[in-house]
């Protein structure tokens, strides 16, 4: 795109895409703000006009409002730690050469596949029920008391299946990346007298940085909006009601889309400190 | 002390046959360079050498002790690998440091090593830089400053130069040998270039798959080749290997002869050819000569002042005191 007329023919052809990218943000983004500043009931009355501020007062005085923050931090933050955890252990362990590797790789990434509706569902009736579910058989056997997990460990058991889903996705990109490591780092490091577990800390942690990277910062993204998985199990019960839980109550539930938009707000507001956060703490591993 | 001794050494990989049981001793403070074409299994035997492989049957002393299980770290020889293998998060500082700090060695005598390695390598003004910053030579001297602080009783060098542009190998090889005199360790050098084989080694350790085919000085290796593989891979241009009458009538069914060791004349001489590619150096030229029977092209190396060209007659007459014979199976024969 070296001269002045295929730089603007370049921007004629890429105009379409950027109007539609454009639209496809700014027109929800307008009506989530318009709506916001009114007293719509759909049901009682329709539009009855506009209240300035007072949705947003009223969305952050409600008493569910900084509980509904504190549990999608807590879902947030304890997938995040189970995933790359877990995704750094199964990465090394796929990596090493076995029989069957292909095979066993592709077990690995399947959860990926599945719908969150619909693991929801499978871990909360064949898993965790706590009259026929297979945790409450094991338990059993071992002589003890079936835990009720969705009244008694609500928010443990979201944030197990949630990680359980996105478990596959932390493994693939940090297998990627463990891939690329230089075998000659880990062998000079060998002859330089670093045990397993230092090669571990001193090689492979560092080289593995921006991918971890780039796991907690797509992840975030997502986990910061799930729904499925709490719609289907708790239904938003025993504590396990997260920000886009609440807004969903507030406009389908309690029928109030001016206070459902404010707290859609609130939403955005919360992703984007969140966002700097991360960026600040991971985000330098992102240059150079 | 450095002296390394393989006693019928042999690896497999599965059940393919690497390094037939070998038997080769490297005694202290010497040079050794394992040279031979790639696949030959010299990166393999150094890897012997440094347990980073585990051999297959025969064992390995290291000072005079038994080392064969041995873990690579307790054996006290350094590496610097092919791609330098430098951590690319740490600065150099941290880099030449890792071996210390893993050893448990005391900051204050950490501090002095890396100081007395940074000078005596002209890496001072770069100790607090990343490798990715760093050119290609230098990186070379950080791998090789991390190998020296360890103050190892034998260096181990994985072909260090192949990454390296021409004129900054021939540096490195300078360098790389001063080191040798100042320190005086053993040193075992991989190569695959018989020119920094020849230019560096106190000993030179031909091998072909994975079998040893001569061991000697470069100059034993270079007059007197045990037999035509070696003869062919030392020096360069290569050796003109000539079959038929020519060689019979030398009494030989082989015979070698370098290219330096001709009597060139464009008028009379033993045997007549004619003048393919003249590759002109300055100091010497190197002809291509077709049409000599037994050997085509032969290659000639002349003086860089004789004027001759594509397509001219020449004669050549082989020195006689020169000639290298071999029997049938290429062994010399004296």
């Amino acid at each position: 795109m070296a001269t002045q007329h295929s730089r603007s023919a370049a921007r004629l052809m890429m105009a379409p895409a950027v109007v539609l990218l454009l639209g496809w943000m700014l027109i929800p983004l307008t009506m989530t703000l318009y709506f916001s500043f009114k007293k719509y009931l759909p049901m009682r009355g329709g539009d009855l006009g506009w209240v300035g501020f007072d949705n947003y007062v009223r969305f952050v005085t409600s008493s569910a409002f900084w509980p509904s923050v504190m549990t999608t931090l807590i879902i947030v933050g304890g997938v995040l730690a189970i995933t790359v955890g877990l995704g750094i252990l199964l990465a090394i362990l796929l990596n090493q050469p076995m029989w069957g590797q292909g095979f066993v790789r592709i077990l690995v990434i399947a959860p990926f596949f599945v719908m969150p509706t619909v693991s929801a569902l499978v871990w909360k009736n064949m898993f965790m029920d706590p009259n026929y579910g297979l945790f409450a058989h094991l338990w059993e056997f071992f002589g003890a008391t079936p835990v009720q997990w969705m009244s008694q460990a609500s928010l443990s058991s979201i944030v197990i299946i949630v990680s359980w889903q996105w478990l596959p996705f932390a493994t693939l990109i940090l297998l990627t990346a463990i891939q690329s490591l230089d075998r000659e780092q880990l062998d000079a490091a060998e002859m330089d007298g670093a045990p397993a577990t230092k090669r571990f800390a001193y090689i492979t942690l560092p080289h593995l940085g921006r991918a971890i990277t780039v796991v907690i910062l797509i992840q975030t993204i997502f986990l910061l909006s799930i729904f499925a998985e709490i719609f289907v199990t708790t239904g938003g019960a025993f504590g396990t009601k997260t920000l886009t839980y609440l807004i969903f109550q507030r406009v389908l539930e309690s029928q109030n889309i001016g206070l459902g938009s404010a707290g859609g707000v609130y939403a955005i507001i919360l992703a984007n400190i969140v966002a700097i956060f991360l960026m600040r703490i991971v985000g330098k591993n992102l240059d150079a | 002390m450095g002296q390394i001794k393989l006693n019928q050494v042999s690896k497999s990989f599965g059940d393919v046959e690497v390094i037939p049981p070998l038997d080769l001793t490297i005694e202290d403070g010497e040079f050794t360079v394992f040279v031979g074409p790639s696949g030959c299994g010299k990166s393999t035997l150094l890897r012997l050498i440094a347990g980073l492989e585990d051999i297959t049957s025969g064992h390995i002393d290291i000072d005079g002790t038994d080392a064969t299980h041995v873990p690579p770290a307790k054996r006290g020889l350094a590496m610097v690998f092919q791609s330098y293998a430098l951590y690319p998060h740490m600065s150099v500082r941290k880099n030449i440091a890792f071996p210390m700090k893993m050893a448990g060695v005391p900051a204050e005598e950490q501090q002095r090593r890396i100081e007395a390695a940074a000078k005596a390598l002209n890496l001072t003004d770069y100790l607090d830089r990343r490798p990715g910053q760093l050119s290609g030579g230098q990186r070379q001297r950080v791998a090789i400053g991390r190998a020296i602080v360890r103050e190892p009783s034998a260096f181990l060098f994985d072909e260090p130069l192949s990454n390296l542009d021409a004129a900054l190998r021939v540096g490195m090889r300078l360098e790389i040998s001063e080191l040798h005199k100042r320190l005086a360790t053993t040193m075992i050098y991989v190569t695959h270039d018989q020119v920094e084989a020849m230019t560096m080694a106190d000993k030179i350790v031909v091998l072909r798959a994975g079998y040893i085919e001569q061991v000697g000085t470069p100059l034993e290796l270079y007059y007197k080749p045990r037999n035509e593989f070696v003869a062919g891979f030392i020096g360069s241009p290569k050796m003109n290997l000539i079959k038929g009458p020519e060689a019979e009538a030398r009494g030989a069914p082989t015979i070698g002869i370098r290219p330096e060791h001709f009597d060139v004349s464009t008028t009379e001489g033993a045997w007549e050819g004619t003048i393919g590619v003249a590759e002109h150096l300055g100091s010497d030229t190197f002809l291509h000569i077709h049409g000599v029977a037994g050997c085509d092209p032969m290659t000639v190396r002349v003086d860089g002042e004789l004027s001759v060209k594509h397509g001219d007659r020449i004669f050549l007459t082989p020195q006689a005191d020169k000639l290298h014979r071999f029997d049938a199976q290429g062994l010399r024969v004296e």
